[in-house]
């Protein structure tokens, strides 16, 4: 019969507008931004610089090796390694980024400088109401605006911030063997390390 | 809008109308322009004119290591971001010898069939928009596909910028939860499909609309080099998980839908059916899926460089073949990077589709191509 399929279909829409009413799978909208959805653990979208401690100056985990310059896709970071050294969270002394700039108008989320970055010192944001009418300098972030704690890590990835906390941890523990091993050699030079100089020696020869 | 301008006409003659629709109307899903030439409401001829999102994305693929490219795919067919991940990193590992990890293997059918689910729903959507159905198919189609939105942004950290496909595996694992998540997407679908089908597919108008509308023949659709849905509603069995069986696919038990005449609500209805296929196969790789690594661990981030060669990664996207060429030169940079796109080929039968039918209907059969512009012009 005619008119039949065209019935059959405004049952189904009514069945979905009454429905909104007692079923709370066919209301799917949430009035933004009074309610909010809760954000997903692994959102990202603009880069920040990860600091140890309260000072963000020394605190700041990149050593300027300019890696993730090289890798990012649109070449949105720029970098100016530091003319001197500081010591870093392990205490060797390391360059830090005299300049550290992101153009977030060019930045496209793609999430290469963290994975690319080997001192965990890169990490994704979650803020996203970041509108501004200042379209040069207030979307050039500096290393001042891009710094944030690893407790602000931590909240936003705690899985995430686990695995890199524990990576760390590693490399500390190895570098505190390490420099252990070190002060104790200089302190009394066993006869094992004689031998061992005396070999290397003979090698290069 | 819509420029109109009256053809010079000589006595006797009728007159020609050239109408110039586009580059901004919605319904050319994008910045797409037709010059129609029409005498009254017939279409006389039709040429397609694009060109306007051209991004230049070959040649940056060219000057910017391999990694660096993966991001890029993600915007060439903005829909369905991990079906392009998957292709170049099926093109990548045939040209660099990787081998992927079975769990990684799984994770990517999975994400390539969700992508197939909500790429259907939303072209199904847009499809009815642009017949007249304003609004609730859209919607419908909308409310589950941002269900499926919501899986990718758990998994991989953003809804359609994904970038998760790796050389040798996938950038992370997946959440904990996330594949009963998945399964309950699974459960549900059908659910939608059969809501979409008693709302639609008996449609007297609908009907009266898409049958014997914009018919490709068996033929033309070969010779044209068309693929995917188009092709299929053609009658020609080619569906290239079946042809070529990449990655897993010779593991899955499903049918590929053919169509018979190949108009457009051939087209509408292998869109459905292929969705019903896709949820099979979700469920076979839900219940098989085995633990372990999801990351070749030879395959490094950085400093990829693939030996002297060239290869060809092809999968059945949502639209068709979709296709990486790449000449390696043994450097960082590939030293061709070339992208097959469905969505271009696809629409170089439009003037043939189109002749002959009236201004509405190229409207209609321009929605069944299924473009997405970011993937025509590159």
């Amino acid at each position: 019969m005619l008119g039949e399929g065209i019935a059959k279909g405004l049952v189904e829409t009514a069945r979905n507008f009454f429905g909104s009413y007692s079923n709370k799978d066919r209301l799917t909208t949430v009035q933004f931004p009074e309610e909010r959805l809760p954000q997903m653990e692994a959102t990202r979208d603009f880069p920040f610089l990860v600091y140890d401690g309260s000072d963000w100056q020394s605190g700041l985990r990149c050593v300027a090796c300019q890696i993730c310059e090289k890798e990012c896709p649109p070449k949105c970071i720029y970098i100016e390694k530091s003319k001197d050294k500081k010591p870093d969270f392990v205490g060797k002394p390391q360059f830090y980024p005299a300049v550290f700039n992101i153009d977030v108008s060019v930045c496209m989320s793609c999430q290469i400088c963290v994975e690319v970055c080997p001192f965990e010192a890169i990490k994704m944001d979650t803020e996203f109401e970041l509108s501004t009418d200042d379209r040069f300098g207030g979307l050039l972030w500096d290393k001042a605006r891009l710094a944030r704690p690893n407790e602000h890590y931590r909240q936003i990835h705690p899985t995430d911030a686990a695995v890199s906390d524990a990576i760390l941890a590693e490399e500390k523990a190895k570098a505190e063997a390490k420099a252990k091993a070190a002060t104790e050699a200089k302190a009394n030079p066993t006869p094992a390390n004689v031998p061992q100089a005396g070999s290397g020696g003979t090698a290069t020869q | 809008m819509i420029e109109a301008a009256v053809q010079e006409s000589t006595p006797g003659e009728e007159t020609l109308l050239e109408l110039s629709l586009g580059p901004h109307h919605p319904s050319t899903h994008g910045v797409f322009r037709m010059d129609i030439v029409l005498d009254g409401e017939r279409v006389v001829k039709l040429k397609p004119v694009f060109g306007y999102l051209h991004r230049n994305h070959e040649k940056i693929g060219e000057s910017s290591s391999y990694l660096a490219s993966m991001p890029y795919t993600d915007r060439l067919d903005y829909m369905c971001s991990l079906t392009n991940n998957w292709a170049y990193a099926l093109a990548v590992e045939k040209l660099a010898g990787v081998q992927v990890p079975e769990r990684a293997e799984y994770i990517r059918v999975i994400t390539a069939e969700l992508t197939r689910l909500q790429n259907h729903a939303s072209t199904i959507g847009f499809l009815l928009q642009e017949m007249g159905a304003s609004g609730t198919p859209l919607m419908y189609a909308f409310r589950e596909r941002e269900i499926i939105l919501d899986l990718f942004e758990a998994l991989t950290g953003s809804r359609m910028m994904c970038n998760y496909m790796r050389f040798g595996g996938c950038r992370v694992d997946l959440p904990a939860g996330w594949l009963e998540q998945v399964g309950k997407v699974v459960r549900e679908f059908p659910r939608f499909l059969d809501e979409f089908a008693n709302l639609l597919s008996d449609n007297e108008i609908l009907l009266a609309r898409t049958q014997g509308i914009g018919v490709v023949s068996k033929e033309l659709a070969i010779q044209g080099g068309i693929t995917g849905p188009i092709l299929r509603a053609a009658g020609v069995n080619y569906d290239i998980r079946k042809v070529d069986r990449y990655g897993i696919y010779e593991r899955f038990d499903f049918r590929v839908p053919l169509g018979e005449h190949g108009d457009v609500y051939d087209r509408y209805m292998i869109r459905m059916l292929e969705m019903r296929e896709s949820l099979k196969i979700l469920e076979q790789a839900l219940r098989d899926i085995p633990g372990g690594p999801i990351m070749d661990s030879k395959t490094k981030i950085r400093g990829f460089r693939p030996k002297a060669g060239e290869a060809y990664g092809r999968i059945e996207s949502p639209k068709g073949e979709l296709g990486f060429y790449l000449i390696s030169d043994g450097t960082a940079n590939p030293y061709r990077y070339r992208v097959r796109p469905p969505s271009l080929i696809n629409l170089t039968i439009l003037e043939d589709m189109c002749l002959g039918s009236n201004v509405a209907d190229v409207i209609v059969i321009f929605g069944t191509i299924d473009i997405v512009l970011g993937e025509v012009d590159r």
